[in-house]
């Protein structure tokens, strides 16, 4: 090997050959929350507090003293709905779950039964689903001297907890029908029963895939009880109005007071959202 | 074979010399396709039986219609006296008699490889959970995987699962043993370690129906060697005279790609 190979040398470099180019996909950038966003709420309502008060001049009370003054009950109102979501995802997860194992049930007619439901309640939009919820459940319900009151909140709970069923079944069924097909005639190789194939080889090897998306479906449902306040729920909107009112319906403080329930979003939101992140990176590569 | 009330679920131990597995003129079609036109051929207990031939001559499809894993349209798999071909089939039974090997391995990824080998038998032959581990850690011995026993699947070679998923259907006292393509999906070096597992097996008694491209392996170990190409038996005979001196074109010409 004396000299140039005129064959190589008539190549071009080596960084312009693009098969010898490490292969990045790049993922079309997905809507995440970021720490910066919050932040930029948290500016937005430092300046347009700090608008207001400038507008406002010296006969006004501070924004910002308004906002603190009655930092106590929207936080209160705020724990309501933290309260409605764990319960409407509980309620959900646990229906979710056995509409999921319909979906792939090996009966057609529970298939196709699970199928319309989860249809239905995963389209449907969600305030519809709630006013369904609100008006069609009675205020009350006796058996026989007992009388079980069903207060607002305990509806919304329901009516919420019906999207998250739906949502949660496709992610059942997904999840199923992610594991390779081989599990499945393994185990049936092995003389285990369908349920037992389901339940001590399908399913455990679900969890960990289903735990991002029914993540993800928490932080949307979290941000979706202040639907709840249409329906007369007191929950953290419902008390921002009647705060607006209580000072007098001053419309400068809207603002500052709508973009403050925001930051409380945000900092509950953002730890689920990050840590889900943090659940995809480690499954996707362990599966 | 008349329609006599052979007891079928006890009939576990026939009588000497006749065939454990019986398969008549077998047919099967994916659509359109028919992938098996009529097979039979019989295995006796302690035989190993290997099927070679090019790929798509419907040799997987076959062994799976054995396990009742492919439902087929025509013909009987009789194995231990039970009719296969049978609507009121007792799978589970069946498959307790008939263990089954993959090309993937196909072991249950979020257990170790004993409990692996042991779900089965504490969970459908509901068999005490002590004397279960006992055997799993027999079993895995015996498949030279001492001191793996707590790794998961993820953590092992392709060669230490497939043999991981011996073990997992050896711990159901299977009287049969189909293996699909074991070593197909296998980095070359650890084929051997594989197929000495299976070699010993075989030298066990156990009777052993392989579907397999290891040509060497097959003459070595098999009993009886059956060539398919497009869903029928072209040729059948003892490896000796089969591979030095096969009569048919057909597995002429594929022993001259192959070997």
């Amino acid at each position: 090997m004396t000299g140039i190979n005129p064959a190589h040398a008539a190549m071009p470099p080596r960084h312009a050959l693009a098969v010898l180019h490490p292969v990045k996909v790049r993922a079309p950038g997905r809507l995440r929350l970021r720490a910066w966003h919050g932040l930029a709420l948290a500016a937005f309502v430092l300046l347009s507090g700090g608008a207001a008060d400038a507008a406002g001049g010296p006969h006004q009370a501070s924004v910002f003293a308004i906002l603190v003054k009655w930092t106590p009950l929207l936080f209160r109102g705020f724990l309501f709905n933290i309260l409605i979501s764990f319960l409407s995802m509980a309620l959900g997860t646990a229906l979710g779950a056995f509409l999921g194992l319909g979906l792939i049930s090996i009966h057609r007619w529970t298939r196709r039964a699970s199928w319309s439901v989860t249809q239905f309640f995963r389209n449907a939009p969600w305030l519809v689903l709630l006013f369904f919820a609100i008006f069609l459940i009675p205020f009350q319900i006796r058996i026989g001297s007992v009388v079980i009151p069903l207060p607002g909140w305990v509806k919304a709970v329901i009516g919420l907890s019906l999207p998250v069923m739906a949502n949660v079944a496709e992610i059942v069924r997904g999840a199923v029908a992610s594991i390779p097909s081989g599990q499945w005639e393994a185990a049936e190789s092995l003389g285990f029963s369908r349920h037992q194939q389901i339940w001590s080889i399908i399913l455990p090897q679900c969890v960990k895939r289903m735990l991002p998306p029914w993540m993800n479906l928490y932080a949307i449902l979290t941000t979706s009880t202040v639907l709840a306040s249409i329906v007369g729920v007191s929950e953290v909107m419902t008390l921002a109005s009647q705060i607006t009112a209580a000072e007098g319906g001053r419309t400068d403080i809207l603002t500052p007071l709508y973009g403050y329930i925001l930051i409380w979003f945000f900092l509950y939101c953002y730890p689920i959202a990050r840590y889900t992140v943090r659940l995809e990176r480690r499954f996707a590569v362990k599966i | 074979m008349s329609d006599a009330p052979t007891t079928t679920t006890n009939a576990t131990t026939p009588a000497e010399g006749e065939p454990i597995v019986i398969i008549s003129d077998v047919h099967k079609s994916f659509g359109n396709i028919e992938v098996l036109k009529g097979v039979s051929f019989n295995v006796a207990r302690g035989e190993v039986v290997c099927i070679i031939g090019p790929s798509g001559s419907g040799k997987s499809t076959l062994i799976r219609c054995i396990n009742a894993l492919t439902p087929f349209e025509r013909g009987s798999i009789k194995v231990m006296g039970t009719e296969v071909h049978d609507p009121a089939l007792d799978k589970l039974e069946l498959r307790r008699h008939v263990g089954m090997v993959f090309q993937q391995y196909n072991l249950f990824p979020h257990r170790t490889a004993l409990q692996n080998v042991m779900m089965a038998p504490i969970q459908v032959l509901k068999q005490k959970r002590a004397e279960v581990e006992e055997r799993a850690y027999a079993l895995l011995k015996k498949v030279r995987l001492e001191g793996r026993e707590h790794s998961y699947p993820g953590e092992m070679s392709g060669g230490q699962q497939q043999r991981v998923a011996i073990a997992r259907s050896l711990a159901m006292n299977p009287e049969i043993m189909l293996f699909d393509e074991v070593t197909a999906a296998l980095d070359p070096e650890t084929v051997g370690e594989v197929l000495i597992t299976i070699k010993q097996l075989a030298e066990e008694g156990m009777t052993c129906i392989l579907v397999t491209h290891e040509m060497r392996f097959a003459r070595e170990v098999g009993d009886h060697i059956y060539f398919t190409d497009r869903g029928v038996i072209v040729e059948h005979g003892p490896p000796e005279i089969l591979f030095s001196a096969p009569k048919d074109p057909r597995t002429q010409e594929f022993l001259g790609q192959i070997m």
